[in-house]
């Protein structure tokens, strides 16, 4: 387990220095050195962006295949919800699940439904506890990371429950365990993901914690199989026993419409959710109660492991709730009992990991702010890249850190070059006047 | 803009009055400053709301402002200065609850008085002057340690 497990490597022979990863970085932690992209992993979030937009798919996530499962007797798929709304319009999800049962899977266990209790669990738990304001949504791994990365003030405001997918797979594995008398080793069960930040729960949980998950397998990858796999017959008649507002989850406002909570909101997108965790630190949005945070702009529908145009499963998303959405599939009355008896509890704090600061040392560190500061006003302020650092200001801070060399700014190289020339010229001029003068005489 | 002494950093940065929009930046631009200075969060925490309020008062009540902030490995040190209408009586602008903002104002969720107060609480040293028609000025500071 190492501590600074990113879920997302740079494949070096994929990748031909494009530059397209370095603007769109949220926390500026690609650079592009030597024509290749390197990644600063004290600054990554594992958000995923840079999987979406390099042309070369020199972004890997690292997330798991078939052959990482050989070695157990048995597997449980559990598709993330999103999976539901992959396939042709109004596929049922039963039928969905019952699918993977064909394409490499023992078994299949619904996640939605455990989105249900989890929000049932939230519910009690806002009523239970009044401070702080407002509780922020830990479900998408990229939002805690941000806090953890960037605003460490905000770690106490994460709900500490369960994620419906480290639920199921505890039921999953529970109820196999129990039915074929198996070791909950021999069971392995596999997050079917949006995203690669999943993976982290499996490799290196905020709260250091046993997970249930074996593997974290990206939805596109299991995606053409099922297609072959549903083609076979009709699924989209009769009833499906897949139910509940569960099935919301995946799409902004999702998790809020399950609650019953008065002020509540929902927001998607990292530079919206930066804007507002900036809100929060200053001290404002104390009357909200829930916030439910995704680090995609369309959440998890437009994860960046997913297939489908996300707002087509955003349609089909919002035509399931209506259709299955509201029999609730839980007892409502059983999951607060359950809630009673730290079913859904998490326990031990989250640690902040800041990036690495200036400098260790403070003063040193203030110096070097400063020095930044002269640096930067020498760059053009454009912001054009072709040094391989995202912005003037972080070239100027690489060059403080001793990571860049100013003339690799073409702009600087460009001015200490002409310099080199005027003064060039001027011993040129002055040598020639004294040669064609010697030739005179 | 910058005072060339090795052990301390300047920088100075402007607030408009009335400007709504960009109401809050100054408060996120300094934080985003100390968060890379590895600066312990909870003095974070207590400039990013002493800032804030001040910033907000600016865009509130006064035309516009200048902000000087003075870094050093001891403390932070902040100066908000504002050409506006001033505070007739300071001592009743510094109690709690006490505030003159209009209708419109309470509405998008200012005007409970809490403001200066709030700045005062979070500083380790604060001292405000104002004279009527020309303007206010804050001084904050918060020790490092
Ligand atoms: N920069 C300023 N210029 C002029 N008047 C000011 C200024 N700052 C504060 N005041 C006056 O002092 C009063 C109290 O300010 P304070 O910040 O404590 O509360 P508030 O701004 O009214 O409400 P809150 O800060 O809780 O939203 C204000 O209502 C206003 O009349
Ligand atoms: S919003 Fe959803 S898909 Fe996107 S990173 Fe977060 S959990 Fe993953
Ligand atoms: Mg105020």
């Amino acid at each position: 387990m190492k501590p600074d497990f990113r879920s997302i490597r740079i494949d070096t022979e994929r990748c031909t220095g494009r530059m397209k990863c370095l603007r769109i970085c949220p926390t500026q932690a690609l650079r592009v050195r030597n024509a290749k992209a390197k990644l600063l992993s004290d600054r990554c979030i594992d958000c995923g962006e840079c999987v979406r937009v390099c042309p070369n798919h020199a972004f890997v996530p690292q997330t798991s295949s078939f052959s990482d499962f050989s070695g157990f007797k048995y597997t449980i798929a559990l598709p993330s919800p999103v999976f539901y709304s992959q396939f042709g319009k109004d596929v049922k999800p039963s039928a969905i699940l019952s699918a993977l049962k064909t394409v490499g899977f023992d078994d299949a266990y619904d996640v939605a439904c455990a989105s249900e209790s989890v929000s049932i669990a939230i519910q009690e738990y806002l009523e239970a506890n009044g401070t702080p304001r407002p509780l922020i949504s830990p479900f998408c791994p990229t939002i805690v990371r941000l806090i953890q990365v960037r605003y460490p003030n905000l770690l106490d405001n994460l709900i500490p429950i369960e994620s419906p997918m480290e639920i199921a797979a505890r039921e999953a594995k529970r109820a196999k365990m129990h039915e074929l008398g198996l070791k909950e080793n021999e069971i392995g069960a596999i997050y079917l993901s949006p995203c690669p930040s999943k993976m982290i729960a499996l490799k290196n949980p905020p709260r250091k914690k046993h997970s249930f998950l074996d593997g974290v397998m990206p939805i596109a990858d299991v995606y053409p199989n099922m297609m072959r796999a549903l083609s076979h017959s009709d699924h989209t008649n009769g009833k499906s026993e897949i139910r509940g507002l569960g099935l919301g989850w995946p799409i902004v406002g999702g998790q809020v419409a399950s609650l019953k909570a008065e002020e509540s909101i929902a927001i998607a997108g990292l530079t919206d959710v930066m804007r507002v965790f900036d809100e929060i630190e200053n001290g404002k949005l104390k009357d909200i109660q829930y916030i439910e945070c995704h680090s995609c702009p369309t959440a998890c529908v437009g994860g960046s492991l997913t297939v489908e145009n996300p707002y087509i499963a955003r349609g089909r998303v919002l035509r399931m709730v209506e259709k299955y959405g509201q029999e609730p599939c839980q007892d409502r009355q059983k999951i607060r009992d359950l809630y009673q008896k730290n079913f859904f509890s998490l326990v031990g704090r989250i640690a902040p990991s800041p990036v690495q600061p200036l400098d260790e040392d403070l003063s040193r560190g203030i110096q070097k702010m400063h020095r930044r500061q002269q640096t930067y006003e020498l760059l053009p302020k454009i912001d054009c890249g072709a040094c391989g650092a995202p912005s003037c200001m972080t070239f100027a801070e690489d060059v403080v850190k001793g990571e860049a060399e100013a003339d690799e700014c073409v702009f600087l190289a460009m001015k200490s070059f002409e310099s080199m020339s005027t003064n060039l010229l001027d011993v040129v001029g002055k040598h020639s006047k004294k040669i064609r003068g010697n030739i005179a005489s | 803009m910058k005072r060339v002494t090795e052990k301390t950093f300047s920088q100075s940065f402007s607030i408009v009055g009335r400007e709504f929009f960009d109401a809050g930046k100054v408060s996120t631009e300094i934080k985003t400053m100390l968060k890379e200075l590895g600066v312990d969060a909870g003095i974070i925490r207590r400039i990013a709301i002493a800032m804030y309020e001040a910033e907000m008062n600016v865009v509130m009540y006064a035309t516009e402002a200048t902000v000087t902030l003075e870094l050093s490995p001891k403390a932070i040190r902040i100066v908000v200065d504002d050409r506006g209408p001033g505070i007739p009586d300071v001592e009743l602008a510094m109690q709690e609850g006490y505030s003159t903002a209009t209708t419109e104002m309470r509405e998008m969720g200012f005007g409970a008085g809490m403001g200066l107060p709030n700045i005062k609480k979070n500083a380790d040293h604060f001292r405000i002057d104002s004279v009527v028609g020309k303007g206010t000025r804050l001084e904050i500071s918060i020790s490092m340690n």
